[in-house]
């Protein structure tokens, strides 16, 4: 063995893969090329965000329409809910820094109670849709776009109130893009759940610590992200609808 | 570059910035700025927020410049893509119909 080898390997442990000198180097190399996918997600959802704004610059009365018809309320609650499951996941990553295996797990399962709660109310939020005939073109087959136009004075919130100029044609395009990028972004909740029940069992088994929790860290930055989207998705889709109704019609 | 450990105090100062911002852009949703303001306040909020969890809970404010860089870089292709698509959509009715 030729000398000096010894001492590169000198930090070794377990889960150090052999082609890397050191675990600094695997964790910085795995925080690169999450954040290299993250990027990759970016563009993405960026495609998406770009098609919304397209759409809301040409047809600004029927997107005025379509979001009025979103509940703030729900929108407004799940947006606290990823928010504080944000939290818990980066305390998931403190506690395994410091080495607090049982405080991980715990906030690994908070972490993933509140991302199906989030799921939960996306879900009955889908639902009010489906009730109202707003799921747009064949995608639940026998159950068309096909809303109730509300009369004028008609205040009867399951139908949809047309402002001034917008069409229902228009309208359902808005839930094409609602349900492109809200739906991806549930599909995206559901693998991080995935994600999330892994690491769970692998830091019951003891995995992790503060030489080592990549996994526990990269997951962190995808959970991040996906909060991310949803910090944008929410005022764009729900909130900037209400300011259009006033200066159109 | 060690590990920086980020304490649970910054997390929880930055977690309640984060819940403020929410009831900040839900109560602008109800007032009305004049002209494109509306939009101008609610993306500020969560261009603040975002940044406030990239930097933060996603590390990258301890992060080499390696990610600083990756991260520069998707943003500016972003950018790219709306400029061009925006500049068409934008400048279609500038010449009249032939």
């Amino acid at each position: 063995m030729p000398e000096g080898l010894a001492t590169t390997h000198e930090a070794s442990h377990s889960a150090l893969q052999h082609h890397f000198e050191n675990m600094e180097q695997q964790r910085e190399a795995g925080t690169l090329g999450m954040w290299v996918f993250l990027v990759t997600e970016i563009m993405f959802f960026g495609g998406l965000f770009l098609a919304y704004t397209i759409y809301r610059y040409q047809y600004p009365a029927a997107f005025a329409s379509a979001s009025n018809h979103l509940d703030i309320r729900l929108g407004a609650i799940n947006t606290a809910v990823l928010i504080v499951s944000s939290f818990t996941m980066a305390m998931a990553v403190y506690s395994t820094q410091i080495g607090k295996q049982r405080n991980t797990i715990i906030c690994l399962i908070l972490t993933m109670i509140l991302g199906a709660t989030f799921l939960g109310i996306k879900a009955v939020e889908y639902h009010d849709k489906y009730r109202d005939n707003l799921i747009p073109g064949q995608l639940i087959p026998g159950h068309p776009f096909n809303p109730v136009v509300a009369k004028p004075g008609d205040t009867d919130p399951h139908k949809l109130h047309l402002v001034e100029g917008a069409t229902v044609r228009n309208v359902e395009l808005f839930y094409w893009i609602y349900f492109a990028m809200t739906g991806l972004h549930a599909l995206h909740m559901i693998i991080g759940l995935g994600i999330m029940l892994v690491l769970t069992i692998m830091a019951w088994r003891g995995r992790f610590g503060p030489e080592y929790h990549a996994p526990v860290e990269v997951s962190g930055l995808y959970w991040h992200f996906v909060d991310i989207i949803w910090i944008f998705l929410f005022p764009l889709l729900y909130l900037l609808g209400r300011h259009l109704e006033g200066h159109i019609g | 570059m060690s590990e920086h450990i980020v304490q649970p105090r910054i997390y929880i100062v930055i977690f309640l910035a984060l819940i403020v911002g929410t009831a900040l852009t839900v109560l602008a949703a109800f007032r009305d700025f004049p002209g494109p303001l509306n939009v101008v306040v609610a993306m500020t909020i969560a261009v603040v927020k975002a940044t406030l969890v990239v930097l933060y809970f996603m590390h990258v404010r301890y992060s080499s410049r390696l990610i600083w860089l990756v991260i520069g870089s998707a943003l500016f292709w972003l950018a790219i893509m709306f400029a061009l698509t925006i500049s068409d959509y934008w400048t279609r009715t500038w010449l009249p119909p032939i």
